[in-house]
């Protein structure tokens, strides 16, 4: 079944991983682990509600990992823990061998000081289903601002390097525009540059294209493309399967803030053995579907 | 009913007195405004005993009439060991405290506009807690709440002219003591009246062109 979740054509998951091993060579500094994420056993409850029960996740360098279910099912929960911007409540997070967010001390454990918490997610670059840019601030303002600031580099060259970025996701010539005056897709776009300025060693994307109209969708997905095939390490939490099938390495299903499936794309599309797997496709594809026959239409011309 | 000669021999007084209002208008506002953020962030603050700080901070100094507060300043606190303070000094602190409570209340609306997604982008990036206040919510704030601002800005300096009480010869005391010497009650109150307005009417007219500019650029 479901075999129209990857169009012919498409780049195969095998194929990308080829390139993520040739990347991942180069990209692997002596001393840096090819594991840069690792989850044990993490659990998450708001009240008596666990919307997170104990998942193991492990995300190689240069990996692209998908993570996909129905809403509710806690999967931008989980994305939102890896930044610590959920305070998950059991188990580990380790982002390059180092502990996220909290401290093991005599007494249990207690909320890492601040300062702590930045400097082991200063790798990590996030991207939101919001945007969430700084609309007093123009594009090249959005993505120099940390650059000043954090990294304290010189008007010059945080510049440059933002003109750089801005260049990467196709909106130089944006660069002075406000976000209000910026589409959605474009605004998503210096979101993206925005991250990226920093140096991220991982990204992660929560729903980064859910806020956008339809035809905007594929400018961002473009964009996002570019950086798996770059050997960037992504996390992304998607509705759109047509990217998870092309562009990721492994696919993850959660469901109720359970691990369900994981597996290649090709496992998880195409032999989908679990049957709340199965109904999350077919109602993907009922409802995606508004053609006849799995013929899709010919425009006229 | 006017009378024009002594209405020009006037007016360079008031004129003066004018400045002192201003001096002590613009100091109380600037001091009130980086109270106003300070005790508009604490009411935010995820401590609590931080959030009844600010709490209390504004009910003392909102509930307190600023008539009352200048007096105490003055004439009290000296009483209890606290070095003399000038009238004008007095007359500074009395209304940034006064100005502080409520910009503190205009800057809590305007922080709580600003959606929280935009400080978690700036956290992940590593900004700090005051970067994030001065460079993401402040400038924010004050764009959002720009109208109630500019609206602080004028009731402030009417309410300057309490500080006549203090002994400060502001625009209100100037022309309390012209009209008690000349008896043109009428000439002299009129004038003053006009000389707040030449304040506050151009203070709203700037206001709401950089309303516009503001809004022009961000939506």
């Amino acid at each position: 079944m479901n075999s129209l979740l990857i169009p012919s054509g498409a780049v195969s998951a095998s194929t990308r991983e080829k390139q993520g091993e040739s990347m991942k060579i180069s990209a692997t500094a002596p001393g840096e682990q090819p594991t840069i994420l690792t989850l044990s056993k993490v659990g998450k409850s708001f009240g008596p509600l666990r919307v997170l029960k104990g998942i193991d996740l492990e995300v190689q360098r240069s990996e692209v990992v998908c993570l996909i279910g129905p809403s509710g099912s806690g999967k931008s929960t989980l994305l939102r823990s890896m930044a610590f911007l959920e305070e998950y409540d059991e188990g580990e997070i380790r982002i390059e061998g180092q502990l996220l967010g909290w401290q093991n001390t005599d007494k249990g454990r207690r909320r890492a000081p601040q300062s702590q918490i930045n400097q082991v997610r200063r790798n990590i670059g996030m991207v939101f289903q919001q945007f969430n840019l700084w609309p007093h601030m123009t594009a090249i303002g959005n993505v120099c601002e940390a650059l000043r600031r954090v990294r304290r580099l010189s008007a010059d060259e945080a510049n440059k390097r933002g003109m750089a970025m801005l260049e990467k996701v196709g909106l130089a010539h944006k660069a002075n525009a406000y976000p209000a005056q910026l589409s959605g897709g474009q605004q998503q776009r210096v979101a993206i540059a925005r991250a990226l300025a920093m140096e991220p060693h991982i990204m992660l994307f929560d729903e980064p294209t859910s806020a956008l109209d339809p035809e905007l969708v594929g400018e961002v997905l473009q964009v996002m493309k570019t950086l798996a095939k770059e050997g960037m390490t992504m996390v992304v939490v998607t509705h759109e399967m047509g990217f998870a099938a092309q562009v990721a390495d492994s696919v993850i299903f959660l469901d109720q803030g359970e691990v369900v499936a994981r597996g290649t794309p090709q496992q998880i599309f195409h032999n989908a053995e679990q049957p709340r797997l199965q109904q999350f496709l077919q109602n993907y594809l009922d409802r995606n579907a508004f053609w006849q026959d799995s013929k899709p239409p010919t425009p006229n011309l | 009913m006017f009378d024009w000669p002594l209405l020009q021999q006037n007016a360079p007084l008031l004129l003066d007195a004018l400045w002192v209002t201003l001096q002590v208008s613009i100091a109380a506002l600037a001091i009130g405004f980086v109270i106003g953020i300070v005790v508009g962030s604490l009411r935010l603050s995820p401590v609590p005993l931080l959030r009844r700080l600010g709490g209390a901070y504004i009910f003392v100094f909102r509930g307190i009439p600023l008539l009352v507060q200048l007096l105490f300043i003055y004439y009290f606190l000296p009483r209890i060991g606290l070095p003399n303070v000038s009238p004008t000094m007095a007359a500074i602190i009395g209304l940034s405290l006064a100005a502080g409570a409520y910009i503190a209340e205009i800057m809590r609306g305007g922080f709580l506009a600003i959606p929280g997604g935009q400080l978690e982008a700036a956290g992940l990036l590593g900004l700090s807690t005051s970067q994030m206040l001065l460079r993401i919510r402040v400038p924010q704030a004050v764009r959002l709440t720009l109208p109630a601002l500019v609206n602080e800005m004028i009731l402030l300096i009417k309410a300057s002219s309490l500080v006549s009480v203090v002994g400060l010869a502001d625009l209100t005391r100037t022309a309390q003591n012209l009209a008690a010497s000349d008896y043109m009650f009428i000439q002299d109150y009129l004038m003053l009246a006009g000389f707040y307005c030449l304040i506050n009417v151009p203070l709203a007219y700037c206001g709401s062109l950089l309303e516009r500019r503001l809004k022009e650029q961000t939506a």
